[in-house]
């Protein structure tokens, strides 16, 4: 269990800057996770903790110890590959013993450490099975199996569940997160999907483009995201253009586009937003927190879009200038149709207030 | 945690880190083609200048005064243009046949019709001669047989060249369109059928068009192999072909104009092998759907069944013949067939003495060593550069690649020249020696040679093998040399192998090169055939070639097992 610093870390390919001064800090035991769409640099971070790329300027240090242009041999390091790279010519246990053996352990050692981990990962009688007489799920366990038998410092994960079908990836979703808290080994887990983010993670970092947006705990970015990328990029919502009307020690009102007021509280904003009176900011308001009917911070649009899915009825409305969708609780009350008018209503709780 | 820090602050962590590490590792490999592939091309572009008048041997090789060059160089061109369409002919119809028809027989003839890459080039004109030549046995059965004055037909000049080009080139084709008929969609044809085509319509707007890319890469090929062939004219007693006029210009001593000759091949060659290595990577045809199963056409009606027989009966013995007559010969008593048919004589010395004679064997061994240490040579440098060239980023790569093909494109008899012009003085290339006359003159030129087939089929397998299989044994502690040991080669070593397998083999039947730097203590095998045939030890050059056919089946045999069907991609 050992800590991950990342110092004023940058990294360029030929002439284009992938990473861009990265700063983090990363505490023993730790579950974090790189979150963000592909290209945004997650898994070049990743690689360079890892050892396979080095910075081209920062440090990277593991605890005290600066491991910037340290070979990924030597950094003690468990990594799950996005396809799992198992060695094909080997078996099971083979593969599980690989680390192991790089380590010059004696054999009995080995056998013994090999049988345990199969037995925490579920694989207990397959040590002799060939790779390629495994399903996708076995296959992903050997993986994480392999990567932890070493007692790795730091854990990284790489995408590990994106080749999975959608119902093994929630169960392995699951079964790594037991794993990780039962072992307590730092772990970097790297995803563009923000559910299995913000389900696994003790933080995440959210980056786009190279550039770090924000660092927290899945409430805070959920709930506080800092900008538009952030806010649009981590579960669904909608983003209204205002200006600002009037500042007050417990309020902030605003005007919509399409000329409604909308009052919400002073505390939900962003710590990027300029107060001013005359000011373009963005409401966020996530579909669950809009409810049907006239309210405080009420407003109207036509239907054109309508799904029932049981729990919830889901209304895309639109307005003038916006489209807002909608997630209303379903009481029993009869639907409305695509082309009738609807009246909502947002209460101030759920209006969130971004700068640029 | 401490080891840690101090290791990371060494200057030899700080060497691996920098950006120009990379360039110190490959250096070896560019050090080695400078050295043996492109220095010596350089000598011999010099020694070509060598004259009072620098531009001297260029006109003389044009002037239309002594128009030896000239024709020559038309010789060649015009052989190559023919074979081209002969080999083209022969390979895409057998391509056809084999891929798309069932008919008695089939099975066989695919099996035979790759035997002509089975033959080494010298062996392979050594048995047309026996069969087909002047006093070959055919011409000559049928003469006995129907009792003609004179025999009937005989293979000689230049359409005894073209005709041994044929049999032993069509391969190319054969091999390239039967690969792209087995990816045609069968139900492309079916939707130009659905759509109104006649079947010429479809044959001409669909198939013919697919083919195009793979029929152009085989003809491109075949025209540089004629280009560089040399025991076919050598053997039918064509003077004016350029690698004829090469090798004269050499053994009269006129080292000048062979320089200039072989520069001038050499343009050729790698003008060629450049738009070859264009036109590959310019287009090609992949199919969009996968795994399609190719229905092969019954033959059904009658008379065409028989046809059918007749035809694959022929073609059958045409292929079986070459190998068959030299197992024949080769237990007859030298020197007793003249004038007959068939030898008269039979006797089974001639393998007893291959390997209890001490005169006889010595060419085998000297073969079998030299054939060594040039396949160890290929082994390193070939899974070197396939390892640098598939997994390490760095400029230059193109020329590393074409660097290595060049050798391959080149013919044998311009091999031989360069070496001897850059290895006849002491250079630093050869450790301050002489080369020439030395043991290690033939290794050289067979490493040479035979440069990209250890390197390609390596780097085929190595491109099929996922990096991050490399990277999560680094992660897991494994050092470079480690992982490589353990992970890539075993992983790789098919690909390895078979390219080994097939170096090896090469350079026991390699003639071209060495008939013109061997030297008398380390006699090849391959001159020593030569020699015995002209010795009229028929018997013994026989039993030569039938040892060289025995060791390639064993590896075509070894290769097609290990790769599972997959060989021609070594080939």
């Amino acid at each position: 269990m050992k800590s991950v610093r990342l110092e004023h870390v940058t990294k360029s390919f030929g002439k284009v800057e992938t990473i861009n001064d990265l700063n983090l800090m990363i505490q023993p035991g730790e579950f974090f996770t790189f979150l963000g769409p592909s290209g945004c640099g997650k898994t070049t971070t990743l690689r360079m903790i890892a050892g396979f790329y080095y910075p081209t300027t920062g440090k990277i240090y593991f605890d005290d110890a600066n491991v910037t242009g340290l070979q990924p041999n030597k950094r003690n390091i468990g990594m799950v590959f996005q396809n799992y790279a198992l060695f094909p010519h080997m078996t099971v246990d083979e593969n599980i013993a690989f680390g192991l053996k790089v380590r010059k352990m004696p054999t009995t050692v080995i056998r013994k450490k090999v049988d345990r981990i199969r037995e925490i990962v579920h694989l207990g009688p397959y040590g002799n099975r060939k790779i390629n007489e495994l399903s996708g799920g076995q296959q992903q366990r050997v993986a994480l199996a392999r990567a932890l038998v070493i007692e790795p410092d730091i854990l990284l994960l790489d995408e590990p569940l994106s080749n999975l079908d959608a119902k093994l990836r929630e169960e392995t979703r699951v079964e790594i997160k037991r794993i990780q808290s039962e072992l307590g080994v730092t772990t970097i887990y790297v995803t563009h999907d923000q559910t299995e983010a913000m389900a696994m993670s003790d933080r995440i970092m959210v980056m786009d483009r190279g550039h770090v947006q924000q660092v927290g705990t899945p409430q805070e970015i959920y709930n506080r995201p800092i900008n538009r990328f952030v806010s649009n990029f981590i579960g669904e919502t909608n983003l209204l253009e205002a200006t600002i009307d009037e500042v007050s020690s417990e309020d902030l009102i605003v005007t919509t586009c399409d000329g409604w007021t909308l009052r919400g509280k002073r505390e939900n904003i962003s710590p990027l937003i300029k107060l001013k009176i005359g000011e373009t900011v963005y409401v966020s308001i996530r579909p669950e927190s809009i409810q049907q009917g006239p309210g405080e911070n009420d407003l109207s649009g036509i239907i054109s879009f309508v799904e029932f899915t049981g729990l919830s009825v889901q209304y895309i409305v639109n307005m003038p200038s916006a489209t807002l969708k909608a997630m209303i609780l379903n009481d029993g009350s009869p639907l409305k149709q695509i082309g009738d008018e609807i009246v909502l209503n947002i209460p101030p709780e759920g209006l969130y207030f971004l700068g640029e | 945690m401490k080891r840690e820090i101090s290791s990371n602050e060494s200057g030899w962590s700080r060497l691996t880190q920098s950006p120009y590490f990379i360039y110190l590792l490959i250096s070896p490999l560019f050090l080695i083609l400078f050295a043996y592939v492109v220095y010596p091309f350089y000598q011999t572009f010099l020694q070509s200048f060598n004259g009072e008048n620098t531009l001297l041997n260029y006109q003389k090789f044009f002037s239309l005064a002594s128009p030896a060059n000239l024709e020559a160089l038309w010789t060649s061109v015009y052989i190559s243009v023919i074979s081209v369409f002969t080999c083209a002919l022969v390979g895409v119809t057998m391509a056809f046949l084999l891929e798309r028809y069932e008919f008695p027989g089939r099975r066989l003839l695919s099996v035979l019709v790759l035997v002509p890459m089975a033959l080494p080039p010298l062996v392979g004109v050594l048995s047309f001669t026996f069969l087909y030549g002047d006093s070959g046995i055919i011409p000559r059965g049928i003469q006995h047989l129907l009792d003609l004055k004179q025999t009937p037909f005989a293979l000689k000049g230049i359409w005894g060249v073209i005709v041994v080009h044929t049999f032993t080139m069509y391969t190319y084709f054969y091999l390239t369109a039967s690969a792209a008929i087995k990816g045609l969609d069968p139900s492309l044809e079916e939707a130009a059928t659905s759509l109104g085509a006649s079947r010429i319509r479809v044959w001409s707007k669909v198939i013919l068009p697919m083919l195009t890319p793979s029929i152009v890469a085989a003809s491109l090929l075949v025209f540089m192999v004629s280009m560089a062939s040399y025991t076919a004219p050598l053997m039918f007693g064509v003077e004016r072909t350029m690698t004829m006029q090469i090798y004269l210009s050499r053994t009269n001593g006129n080292l000048e104009m062979a320089a200039t000759q072989s520069t001038i091949l050499s343009i050729v060659s790698v003008t060629f092998l450049i738009i070859m290595r264009w036109y590959q990577n310019r287009r090609n045809y992949q199919n969009l759907s996968k795994g399609i199963s190719v229905h092969r056409s019954e033959v059904s009606s009658k008379p065409l069944k028989i046809m059918a027989v007749i035809g694959s009966f022929i073609g059958t013995l045409i292929l079986i013949l070459p190998i068959l007559v030299l197992v024949l010969i080769s237990f007859s008593v030298d020197g007793t067939w003249t004038i007959q048919v068939l030898p008269p004589e039979y006797t089974f010395d001639h393998y007893i003495a291959l390997f209890t004679d001490e005169k006889t064997w010595r060419p085998i061994w000297n073969s079998l060593q030299m054939g060594f240490v040039a396949t160890i040579g290929n082994i390193l440098f070939g899974v070197a550069a396939a390892y640098a060239m598939v997994r390490l980023n760095f400029k230059g790569k193109t020329l590393l690649d074409i660097l290595i093909m060049v050798p391959w494109a080149l013919p044998g008899t311009v091999v031989a020249v360069n070496i001897i012009a850059a290895f006849s003085t002491e250079n630093i290339f050869a450790f301050n020696q002489v080369l020439i006359g030395t043991f290690w003159i033939l290794p050289l030129a067979y490493f040479i040679r035979h440069l990209p087939l250890v390197f390609r089929s390596t780097s085929a397998s190595l491109m099929q093998l996922d990096q991050s299989i490399e990277e999560a044994a680094r992660s897991l502690g494994a050092s470079w040399w480690y992982s490589f040991r353990k992970i890539v080669l075993p992983l790789t070593f098919t690909g390895v192998l078979a390219g080994t397998l097939l170096a090896f083999v090469q350079s026991i039947g390699e003639f071209v090169a060495s008939i013109l730097i061997y030297n008398t203590s380390t006699m090849p095998l391959s001159v020593a055939i030569f020699q015995k045939l002209y010795a009229f030890d028929f018997g013994t050059a026989c039993a030569y070639g039938v040892l060289q056919i025995l060791l390639i089946l064993i590896v075509l045999v070894i290769s097609e097992k290990l790769l599972k069907g997959s060989a021609g991609s070594a080939l």
